[in-house]
């Protein structure tokens, strides 16, 4: 059997056992949509409300169509980022971690089976948000750029891959506590990354910060896609530099977490109890 | 060139643990203390032989198992597995080993098919070869049909066990390392997994390392065995020779119990009673 045959089916291990999870925790599922759902709903209805908080007249379609793009574009780059980042924690949540790492497969392709599954997860869970929350607002999307918004989103998917790569090192290095730092990681990109406001909003010592945060420039992007109907052509340098970026903290992540991984062999924190 | 199945050469392993009498303060970590699990250990184990580690909790028996698995790296030493080198060739390693250890660790909620899918497709194993074999193994080690498909947090512990024990066979290792792997099961069970080991060394030219606390089990299995006692070999020989190395008591025949006892001073329970405290 030939290597890469081998590596392919040892990448779709990782995606059939995810889908696997999802069907057979599907109560948790709903929960989040629940969850997602109503996040994204209340955050869009603050643009909503926003003529009656300030008692001014304000474009509400145009700040609906900002928060929700916000709140849409968050909700699939943090699916990426979770389903990546905890791959190391669901397994030492179930014991498993010492099998999965004992098999003959490389960590690159235990990667690419969870970012295949992660990427059609989070496509078909933002769709799904998008479809219900059209419902409540009447949304009017004439003049945006579809194709240039998915390539942007794509494009920052490669970055959210290795930012997941960076985060899944945590729960390997700390047992116990690794997974909730995870959840700091997200808080954080969340607060720097533009999602709900315009990072000039940001005090000058957090802006640039904010600035390098990939996020940043994937909702700018799909904002100027969506709102202001912006040409693939002109987005089409911040999309390559994305993907760039993207692909050099995918080799950092791998580099690191290869250090992290021999690091644990050594110190035996893969054991379950750590 | 006679290449062994296992070659273990002056191992070392070391781990840091906290120190719980020094107290740890806001601004102060807790002093580490180093623990010694393996002290130089050298042993070989040939091709086809079914080798036991026999010694308490605590002893690094399952340390010695988890460095053969990769999942550890020695501080000093080298182990080969036919020839390869655990910690510089680790993937021509994990083709050709498996395990099974004492904890039959899960996704609880998938079936014995999907946990056995999961790890045929990690060792890149045909899905319709794979389905065969693993319905042959479960049927073998007295599985039902019927709960083949039901979660794993709903079958007993010695079913999950033989499930553990489905999933080191599957793959057809050339070295099978069994941690413990008859502890808590039914005597019943324990016989089908010991006759199920037999089997596989016979008819697949398997090698086996088995670490265990059952001293009959270890009589019956193993060709030779090594008594393991606070990270060192104390003893090593055939069950037989080991058993003539200590003289009988009261007119009964040496037991391999007799034998730990005489090598390490004291009876199993006491030293599983010393790890407890």
């Amino acid at each position: 059997m030939s290597g890469f045959v081998r590596e392919l089916r040892g990448a779709y291990a990782f995606i059939e056992r995810n889908i696997n999870l999802m069907k057979r925790y599907w109560g948790w599922e709903v929960v989040w949509l629940i969850y997602s759902l109503t996040n994204a709903l209340a955050i869009t209805y603050i643009g909503n409300g926003m003529g009656a908080i300030s008692g001014q007249e304000i474009d509400t379609q145009f700040v609906v169509k900002y928060l929700l793009v916000g709140a849409l574009v968050w909700q699939y780059l943090s699916v990426i980022f979770y389903a990546i980042s905890e791959m190391i924690a669901w397994e030492r949540w179930e014991g498993t971690i010492e099998y999965t790492f004992m098999a003959p497969v490389s960590r690159t392709t235990h990667l690419v089976g969870t970012t295949l599954f992660a990427i059609g997860y989070g496509v078909v869970r933002t769709l799904v948000i998008l479809g219900i929350v059209s419902a409540f607002f009447h949304l009017d999307l004439r003049g945006a750029n579809i194709v240039g918004s998915v390539l942007m989103l794509l494009a920052g998917s490669v970055s959210f891959v290795g930012l997941g790569i960076l985060a899944a090192v945590l729960p390997l290095l700390y047992p116990e506590r690794g997974a909730q730092m995870t959840n700091a990681v997200a808080a954080i990109l969340l607060l720097i990354s533009g999602v709900y406001y315009p990072i000039d909003t940001l005090p000058n010592w957090l802006q640039p910060i904010a600035k390098s945060s990939p996020a940043t420039y994937v909702i700018q992007g799909m904002r100027t896609c969506l709102l202001e109907g912006g040409s693939t052509r002109t987005l089409l340098p911040t999309i390559l530099i994305l993907i760039g970026i993207g692909v050099a903290i995918i080799a950092v992540g791998l580099m690191i977490f290869r250090y992290v991984e021999a690091y644990a062999k050594r110190a035996g924190r893969l054991k379950r109890s750590g | 060139m006679n290449t062994h199945a296992l070659e273990i050469e002056q191992v070392r392993k070391v781990f840091p643990r906290k120190d719980k009498t020094a107290g740890r303060t806001l601004f102060r970590r807790a002093r580490k203390e180093l623990v010694v699990a393996l002290k130089e250990i050298d042993l070989t184990v040939e091709r086809s032989e079914v080798f036991g580690v026999l010694g308490p909790n605590g002893s690094g028996k399952s340390t010695l198992i988890r460095l053969v698995s990769t999942l550890l790296l020695p501080d000093r030493g080298r182990i080969r597995v036919f020839g390869h080198d655990v910690e510089h060739d680790p993937y021509a390693v994990k083709r050709m080993i498996n395990r099974v250890s004492v904890d039959a660790a899960f996704f609880k909620k998938f079936s014995p098919i999907e946990n056995l899918m999961y790890a045929a497709r990690l060792y890149g194993l045909p899905a319709t070869d794979a389905r065969t074999r693993m319905r042959e193994i479960m049927t073998r080690l007295g599985l039902k049909e019927e709960t083949f498909n039901n979660p794993m947090e709903n079958m007993s512990r010695g079913m999950q066990q033989k499930v553990a024990v489905a999933r080191g066979f599957l793959t057809s290792p050339i070295l099978l390392l069994l941690d413990e792997p008859t502890t808590g099961l039914d005597p019943h069970s324990k016989r089908d997994v010991q006759a199920f080991v037999r089997e596989i060394r016979s008819t697949h030219d398997a090698t086996v390392l088995l670490t265990t606390h059952d001293m009959e089990e270890a009589d019956r299995l193993c060709d030779r065995i090594a008594i393991i006692d606070e990270g060192e070999i104390v003893a090593l020989e055939t069950p037989s020779r080991l058993k003539e190395l200590i003289p009988s008591q009261d007119g009964r025949p040496t037991t391999m119990e007799d034998v730990f006892i005489a090598l390490t001073g004291r009876s199993f329970e006491d030293a599983e009673a010393e790890e407890v405290e």
